[in-house]
């Protein structure tokens, strides 16, 4: 049987207690807040529950709140079985943002990981591998950070271009 | 240099650099070198219908037999290292063709922290070809263009030119 947020929702407090939050938002939007140090556990039972079931990871993502003072990931899970769908959304501390890795669960959150390691510096522990995915490996920061200032040159490439329209 | 009734049967006469030229215009192998969009309409200008096998072009998969380099496609910083590398590793006389408006000054991604502002950042480019992407026949437009250059070149009488200028 197909599960809202809130079916969902009271399976994990039953095993996790306060260490999973409230859903909020609706239909598909609606999202739990998990604390950082449960992640993983949070994300096995999910997709080992017969009831929950959740075999795919739709995606993973990250975002910069400066001003909360976190990056928070972003887990949208689906499950095959039961036809059902469930966000989770972890706050990590932006001055030193750590997150166990969920990639033991789903192997396709390796580069995912890796993906927003790469953009916004979250460090994944637990993950077999990781490296930027898609700056090169001497760039310098993260640039999805709110703050990132681009450099002015690259390897002696200047990242700025004169517009020929200028008087 | 049309040949066709200008000369008798049995005889040309041509000037060695001419001849030497008109050689070396009518087998110009491109590099393939495929960064996005562009590289589409760069595949199918290598396709029956713009046919660039009629100029004795055929399409190379390594730098080190290749006359000419199109870059066509955006190119990112990472990349352009990369790019330079390949060039290099060119025999002379060798030219570039930057297609598309990516590659000619970064384009719609000129403001992005990951893509090089235009390919003549990195290496000298010989014929710039406008477009988003550049149709088949701009493409050929601009290897004509690169034709006339390599006829127009003088190797064996040149005039005595600063240091360091290509004729």
């Amino acid at each position: 049987m197909p599960l809202d947020a809130a079916g969902v929702h009271a399976r994990l407090t039953a095993r996790f207690g306060d260490a999973v939050g409230a859903p909020a938002g609706t239909g598909r939007d609606a999202a739990l807040t998990v604390v950082p140090e449960r992640i993983a556990e949070v994300c096995t039972l999910l997709r080992d529950d017969p009831d929950l079931a959740f075999d795919c990871l739709s995606n993973l993502s990250g975002v910069d709140y400066p001003k909360a003072g976190h990056i928070q990931v972003v887990y949208h899970l689906f499950s095959y079985r039961h036809r059902h769908w469930i966000v989770l959304k972890v706050n990590a501390n932006r001055d030193d943002p750590v997150v166990p890795t969920v990639s033991t669960v789903w192997s396709h959150a390796n580069w995912e990981e890796r993906e927003v390691f790469d953009l916004l510096g979250v460090r994944f522990t637990g993950h077999p591998d990781l490296r930027r995915l898609l700056m090169p490996e001497d760039w310098p920061g993260h640039p999805l950070r709110k703050d990132f200032v681009e450099p002015e040159e690259y390897h002696g490439i200047a990242t700025s271009r004169e517009s020929l329209l200028k008087a | 240099m049309s040949l066709i009734n200008t000369a008798p049967e049995m005889a040309i006469t041509a000037k060695v650099d001419d001849l030497l030229n008109w050689t070396r215009k009518s087998s110009v192998w491109y590099m393939m070198f495929g960064l996005a969009c562009c590289a589409i309409e760069m595949m199918q200008t290598g396709g029956p219908r713009a046919d660039l096998e009629r100029f004795g072009m055929a399409p190379r998969a390594t730098p080190r037999v290749s006359d000419v380099i199109i870059v066509s496609g955006t190119l990112t910083l990472k990349m352009a290292l990369r790019t330079k590398l390949l060039y290099d590793q060119m025999p002379e006389p060798k030219y570039a063709v930057s297609m598309g408006s990516c590659a000619n000054c970064g384009g719609l991604f000129q403001l992005a922290y990951s893509v090089c502002d235009g390919v003549d950042k990195v290496i000298p480019v010989d014929v710039y070809v406008p477009g988003c992407p550049p149709r088949p026949e701009a493409l050929t437009e601009g290897l004509v263009k690169l034709q006339e250059k390599i006829q127009n070149e003088r190797w064996l009488v040149r005039k005595s030119e600063p240091v360091g200028t290509r004729v």
